[in-house]
């Protein structure tokens, strides 16, 4: 597999990869496959009819991860990419995912990443996606995921999703649809800066008894950056929905947060937090006290908030 | 070691507009000085003052034999001075193993890091968790404490360190105080409490941003008991 050191650097960035992974994996550069593995427990398949991929997860397959990034180094790539996950049932499984650009020309690069996870009953998966961007070139780098979480009897998705620097818009959106006992936990982090823009939404549905979801987005925006955050809970059984927004906004920037909950009967318990603020200035001090500069204990607090 | 020349700090506006008033007074090395008085008397600006968190309107902040009074927090603190804050910060996102690892000013051991915590009474399950408003008064204020003594500062400043211990023994902070002291470090530390008073080396008195009365801890505490006691 023969990769710039900018693609190298973009699959070390989102996906810690320095080498090819154990396991099941496909490799997405320019709008092309140039690696695909698949394991005994997991498919790994492109579409037939459109650009993507269907993943196919055994039954009962434990502990496995599979990798899926995405470097874009082409200016002007414009891709809608579909991927369907089917997690069998008793299934436990780490997906990482991830997408870079690197963009050194003036045309705009787009990755729309529409991912579907389709988990069966008892599984469990841990997802991660982390998006980063870089490169001289005046052309956007603008990423937009969808993902669509459909979560059968007793299983559980972990989302960890994070954007920190590099992307200059993004609208991110984020649909789950929970059966009884199921549980989603989905942790965001980002940060914008510059002219930068970024929009999440979660749209939540808790059907099933006891079904849990929890949102926990922390981010930071600086410059002259725009961020909107919009979380949708609805519990439509007994069930437990938290949401929880907290933004540190700086400069210039402007936050958004539209936390709703939508309670179809008594027994849903639904709580949203959402806490805009800029940086204390109690804490830049107390951390000056230490010995750290205004600068270096600004970056402590960021740095701690986002991780 | 520290010597302060005619400080004062005023503000516009408020009903007092000079907090404080002509301060001069001088720290000897190895030295426990308490400053106490009535609220609003100066204290935590004069702490603050030290510090560098705040800039005098006149005089001069001199620490062996340097004028740092123009100088920064972080220029104090990088000079051996360590502040306790009176109400401690809390920071989302910041483990106190962090905090601990930022004022030791390098990447310590957590069995190093523990050791600060069971000096101001608390557990190693503490380490990895965030400095935020799930922690009680008195435990963020242990924390704080930890965080001053991971310094090894030459100097320490502590802000009313009794406030909101309630839930601690009050022991284990004087014997800190006493571990300190033996340990020849410098400490001032503003405080109502009679035991530490009993303690210092030195009380200084403030009221209304002037110094009352200085003197040995012999000499002034029985006049601040008597007076809060309404016998003289």
């Amino acid at each position: 597999m023969e990769l710039s050191k900018e693609e190298k650097q973009i699959f070390c960035e989102v996906a810690d990869l320095f080498e090819i992974p154990e396991g099941a994996y496909n490799f997405r550069v320019n709008g092309k496959s140039v690696g695909k593995r698949s394991t005994t427990n997991i498919d790994v398949e492109t579409k037939p009819n459109k650009s993507g991929l269907d993943i196919y997860i055994k039954k009962g397959t434990k502990n496995e991860q599979v990798h899926i990034p995405v470097a874009i180094s082409a200016t002007g790539l414009k891709e809608v990419v579909y991927n369907d996950f089917y997690i069998g049932d008793d299934a436990e499984v780490t997906i990482i995912a991830g997408c870079g650009i690197y963009n050194c020309g003036n045309q705009d690069s787009v990755h729309d990443g529409i991912h579907r996870f389709h988990v069966g009953k008892n599984a469990k998966i841990k997802y991660i996606e982390k998006h980063y961007g870089f490169g001289p070139g005046k052309g956007g780098k603008i990423l937009n995921p969808v993902t669509e979480v459909d979560l059968a009897k007793n299983s559980e998705a972990t989302l960890e999703l994070e954007q920190i620097k590099g992307i200059d818009s993004t609208i991110r959106k984020t649909t789950a649809n929970l059966a009884d006992n199921a549980s989603i936990f989905i942790k965001e982090r980002l940060m914008t800066h510059g002219r930068q823009t970024a929009e999440s939404i979660y749209e939540i549905e808790l059907n099933g008894k006891n079904s849990v979801a929890d949102i926990a987005s922390r981010s930071v925006a600086q410059d002259i950056s725009k961020q909107i955050f919009k979380a949708t809970i609805s519990g439509k059984n007994q069930c437990r929905g938290h949401s929880a927004c907290d933004a540190i906004i700086m400069d210039q920037a402007e936050v958004h947060a539209i936390p709703a909950l939508d309670a179809k009967t008594k027994d849903a318990e639904l709580i949203h937090e959402a806490a805009i603020g800029k940086i204390a200035s109690t804490q830049l001090t107390k951390l000056m006290t230490l010995g750290l500069t205004n600068q270096e204990a600004e970056s402590k607090i960021i740095n701690g908030f986002l991780r | 070691m520290l010597e302060l020349k005619d400080v004062s700090y005023e503000v516009k506006g408020g009903s007092r507009a000079k907090i404080l008033d002509h301060i001069s007074l001088k720290i000897k090395p190895n030295s426990f000085t308490a400053i106490t008085g009535p609220n609003g008397s100066g204290k935590s600006t004069l702490a603050e003052i030290i510090m560098g968190i705040k800039v005098p309107t006149n005089g001069q902040v001199i620490l062996n034999k340097e004028d740092i009074t123009k100088q920064n927090v972080t220029a104090h603190a990088k000079k051996g001075i360590a502040y306790s804050f009176q109400q401690p910060v809390t920071f989302k996102g910041l483990t106190v193993y962090d905090l601990l690892n930022i004022a030791s000013g390098e990447l310590i051991a957590p069995e190093e890091a523990i050791q600060y915590l069971k000096r101001v009474g608390l557990t190693s399950n503490y380490l990895s968790r965030e400095i935020n408003n799930k922690f009680s008064g008195g435990e963020l204020k242990r924390i704080e404490l930890a965080s001053v003594l991971a310094r090894h500062a030459k100097l320490i400043i502590f802000d009313e360190p009794e406030a909101g211990i309630d839930l601690w023994s009050f022991e284990n902070l004087i014997r800190i105080f006493k571990k300190l002291k033996s340990k020849n470090y410098t400490i001032i530390i503003i405080s109502h409490q009679e035991r530490i008073l009993k303690i210092a080396d030195e009380i200084i008195v403030l009221e209304e941003g002037r110094i009352k009365t200085k003197g040995t801890s012999a000499k002034i505490l029985p006049t601040i008991i008597g007076e809060r006691h309404g016998t003289e």
